[in-house]
């Protein structure tokens, strides 16, 4: 009997260091609905005790049922024919495990049959469902659909599916991509009428649909005749039905367990969800931060699994009469790996306590009638803080996954690149995840507006503050004195008042933001369990070397990159 | 119609993980130095008891004997889907052999009343015995199917079932009530986060006490008012001793037991020799002589 939770000590560490209290209280309303349903937790540590004992028993269904069934799920996947997409029968019977473990509903209303756990508990449960199959993940992290209509449907809409999504009797799709419209949502054409009675219809195309075959569907759709830009559009659900067609499947380099299609609306009937015009601004907006968050644990999973197979095949392997482990060149392989992901861990759960915040706040602004100044304001920093950490943290665990899965391979040696072993698996896994739900480079442009503004200054100072002494205080000083120079190097192209060059260097920034940042959340969680210091030694020392160069690279004001491109491309 | 499946489980010292030494110098099990875990083929029975909820419509009952703490795999059983639970515990258990086991665990099956079915495990992976299933049919005089994997069929007065044997599966009949001790032949659900977190506060009034064991005297009428919450919630495990289900303190525990252990032995099985066989005609037929005559074979 293995459990992905219990067997993962970083993982408990954040659970139990995790500081939830706010969010939870306010997500149970001070523990009131306890009174109104048996499940409801009576208080914080009544809720804690409820976020371990589910996390064990989604741990220990990753480890002995999902984590098993994951090979023959890659090689076969689901299959297509007349139209109808069928889940290869492993896929199900995972899926069946996860409703049956209760967990299809994690942040729902108790009163729709949900665990009303916030986003951080939940995001523990897709990091493990990812480790034990990163292509599950794709089906299971579909829960921010029914939190989209949980924020944004009419009270008819939460009444009719919210129930169902919490028992897993309907799966979710969300329909924004189409053929010449990825990254720029805003020129979405898919249209979206009214007939004579206000019914609405849906007609166009959508591509790269994963889960197309969902029974219910979110739909980003040109509402407004004769606009042009993300203005004119609105988001809508309808459920599968004949006018819907799933025309294709796509052939992919890896999450092959979950079906991506390509959709075909013959005026499918719709309901809008949310108000109008306002589909990608709102409510695209915060379907799309939440399957940020659900890709950097489907991506911190994918490492989590790919660093184990690793440190157990190098354990194994001997070569030169020993095993690889002892030379240098693979344990400062192996250590890295481990590194980065308990900095990632670190980064992705202080991001999802910010996104726990910015909801019980920005509800309570929305549905609180006397609420106070000091409640508002609480509400517009938690916004500021998730919308600059959602980007960093999804660049950060996606490309961290690519580089573990990448060096997985490399130490399995001719091993890792056969079928045989399961790393190869992690590398195609992996190599959506800093594509999908915006690309490495899309997030640094979300990420650059707060790094700039200084959107962390806050954080950063406050664990600057906390008391470390003697090898803590010193790398301390070494994280403060990376954040002069960032102070600096914002400065400096701030007054150069020059956006080509503010976007070429925009990574290097947000990057050397991450290091600061990652830096001291290492630090802080060394100060509360000792054995942590190596870890945070070993990340800021690492950093150092990484860190400088990008420094030098914002500070040098080369513009040849710019100036000379084309001719270099071109030769 | 809804049918009643009374599960018998039990809790067992886990033997796949031994932490420590598994066995006390007088050759008793050192029970601290094993985990104490659902036994594997009990969850299978209970698995296949939830199924018939799930397919007939049923109310699932388990019942357990053993001290205080078996209430762990009580409420284990109520996060799976179990509606009911008994624990029979009483000092004049202890001690019990398959026959005062199966003769206390009647007593508890028909103390409860009328029941459909009843399950068990084929047999509990600390003793490997698989006779109390058989045992306790006997006493109830009620027909068994031993060695069950799945049921085919339920109506209100017979049940078919499968069971495999050497070169295919055979279905039996039986009128109800029945007994069926139950193979591995299903995966065992997952515990359920919302049944999790209702049935963690199902408590015996012993444990509800036990809770409130710092309070003064002031707090008894809280304590009843408490367990009447519990039962209004049906979160009471019901608790019976050896009186409550009428049994003869002669034929429970120790003084029931005529199972007398002689001695243990330990035995550690040590690796020999490789030794290579020709892939050749020859090659086979001597090795097969060669286990012939030993009497690994034949």
């Amino acid at each position: 009997m293995a459990n992905f939770f219990t067997e993962n000590k970083d993982l408990q560490f954040t659970l139990a260091n995790l500081d939830l209290k706010e969010a939870s209280a306010l997500r149970e309303n001070n523990y009131e609905y306890a009174k109104e349903f048996d499940v409801a937790p009576c208080d914080y540590a009544d809720a804690q005790d409820n976020y371990e004992r589910v996390l064990k028993v989604v741990g220990e269904v990753c480890a002995d049922n999902i984590a098993p069934r994951a090979e023959e799920v890659d090689e076969n996947g689901p299959h297509f024919a007349d139209g109808v997409v069928t889940y290869y029968p492993l896929t199900v019977q995972n899926i069946k495990d996860l409703d049956n473990a209760g967990v299809s509903g994690a942040m729902l209303d108790h009163k729709y049959g949900g665990l009303n756990f916030p986003a951080s508990v939940y995001t523990m449960m897709t990091e493990m469902v990812s480790r034990a199959d990163a292509s599950l993940q794709n089906l299971f992290g579909l829960q921010d659909i029914a939190e989209t209509i949980s924020d944004y449907g009419t009270q008819e809409q939460k009444d009719k599916y919210l129930p169902l999504f919490a028992s897993g009797e309907v799966d979710g799709a969300m329909d924004l991509t189409e053929p010449d419209s990825g990254s720029d949502l805003q020129s979405v054409r898919l249209r979206a009428y009214q007939d004579e009675n206000g019914q609405w219809f849906l007609n166009g195309m959508k591509r790269f649909i994963t889960n197309g075959c969902a029974k219910v569907h979110l739909v980003l759709a040109r509402s407004e005749e004769g606009t042009v830009d993300g203005r004119g559009l609105s988001m809508f659900v309808c459920e599968k039905c004949p006018e819907l067609v799933v025309r294709r499947i796509e052939n992919k380099l890896g999450i092959h367990g979950v079906a991506t299609a390509e959709l075909q609306y013959n005026d499918v009937p719709a309901e809008l969800c949310g108000q109008r015009r306002r589909g990608l601004t709102k409510a695209v907006m915060s379907l799309m931060n939440g399957a940020r968050i659900a890709i950097s644990a489907q991506a911190l999973g994918i490492a989590e699994a790919a660093f184990f197979e690793a440190r157990k095949y190098a354990e194994e392997r001997k070569q030169f009469k020993k095993s690889i482990d002892k030379f240098p060149a693979v344990y400062d392989m192996l250590t890295r790996m481990k590194t980065k992901i308990v900095a990632t861990r670190a980064l992705l759960y202080e991001t999802t306590r910010a996104v726990d915040l910015r909801y019980v706040y920005t509800q309570m602004v929305e549905h609180k009638a006397d609420i106070t100044v000091e409640e508002r304001q609480k509400a517009k920093y938690w916004v500021r803080v998730a919308a600059v950490l959602t980007p960093m943290c999804k660049a950060q665990a996606t490309e961290v996954a690519n580089q573990v899965a990448y060096d997985a391979i490399q130490i399995h040696g001719g091993t890792g690149f056969m079928k045989d072993f399961p790393v190869e698996r992690f590398y195609r896994d992996a190599r959506i995840t800093n594509i999908y739900e915006g690309t490495t480079q899309l997030q640094v442009v979300a990420a650059i507006g707060g790094v700039m503004q200084h959107h962390n200054e806050d954080r950063i100072k406050e664990l600057m503050a906390l008391p470390f002494e003697g090898m803590l205080a010193r790398l301390k000083d070494k994280v403060a004195t990376f954040y002069e120079k960032q102070l600096e190097a914002i400065k400096y192209v701030a007054v150069k008042k020059d956006t080509e060059y503010q976007s070429l260097v925009a990574q290097c920034l947000v990057e050397m933001e991450a290091f600061i940042f990652v830096g001291m959340l290492m630090l802080r969680d060394a100060l509360k369990d000792s054995e942590r210091e190596v870890l945070a030694e070993r990340y800021i020392l690492d950093a150092e070397s990484q860190f400088e160069e990008r420094f030098m690279r914002v500070m040098s004001g080369d513009l040849t990159t710019i100036d000379k491109h084309r001719e270099i491309i071109d030769y | 119609m809804s049918y009643t499946v009374i599960v018998f489980v039990k809790q067992v010292p886990d033997t796949q993980n031994i932490t420590g030494d598994a066995m006390k110098p007088d050759g008793t099990v050192n029970r601290a130095a094993l985990p104490a875990i659902f036994n594997p083929e009990d969850l299978n029975a209970l698995e296949l008891a939830l199924q018939l909820k799930d397919r007939f419509g049923a109310k699932v009952v388990v019942g357990t004997m053993g001290p205080p703490n078996a209430t762990a795999v009580l409420r284990a059983s109520l996060y799976r889907g179990a509606d009911e639970c008994i624990l029979l515990t009483d000092r004049a258990f202890a001690g019990a052999d398959t026959l005062a086991t199966s003769y206390a665990l009647s007593c508890c099956a028909k103390k409860y009343g009328k029941f459909d079915l009843i399950l068990c495990g084929r047999q509990a992976i600390d003793g490997d015995t698989a006779q109390v299933g058989p045992q306790l049919a006997e006493k109830l005089a009620i027909p068994q199917l031993a060695y069950v994997e799945d049921v085919i069929d339920l109506s209100k007065d017979k049940v078919s079932v499968k069971r495999t044997i050497e070169g295919g599966y055979e279905v039996l009949e039986a009128p109800t009530p029945v007994l069926m001790t139950v193979i591995e032949g299903n995966e065992p659900r997952p515990m359920n986060a919302t049944r999790i977190m209702k049935y963690k506060r199902a408590r015996t009034r012993s444990e509800l006490a036990k809770d409130h064991a710092d309070a003064n005297y002031t707090d008894a009428e809280s304590l009843v008012e408490e367990a009447d919450n519990l039962v209004a919630k049906n979160l009471l495990i019901h608790e019976w001793s050896a009186e409550d289900v009428g049994a003869d303190k002669g034929r429970v525990g120790l003084p029931g037991s005529p199972t007398k252990v002689k001695k243990i032995q330990s035995v550690i099985l040590t690796g020999g020799d490789a030794k290579s066989v020709e892939p050749t005609e020859a090659g086979i037929s001597d090795l097969i002589h060669e286990l012939i005559e030993d009497h690994t074979l034949g």
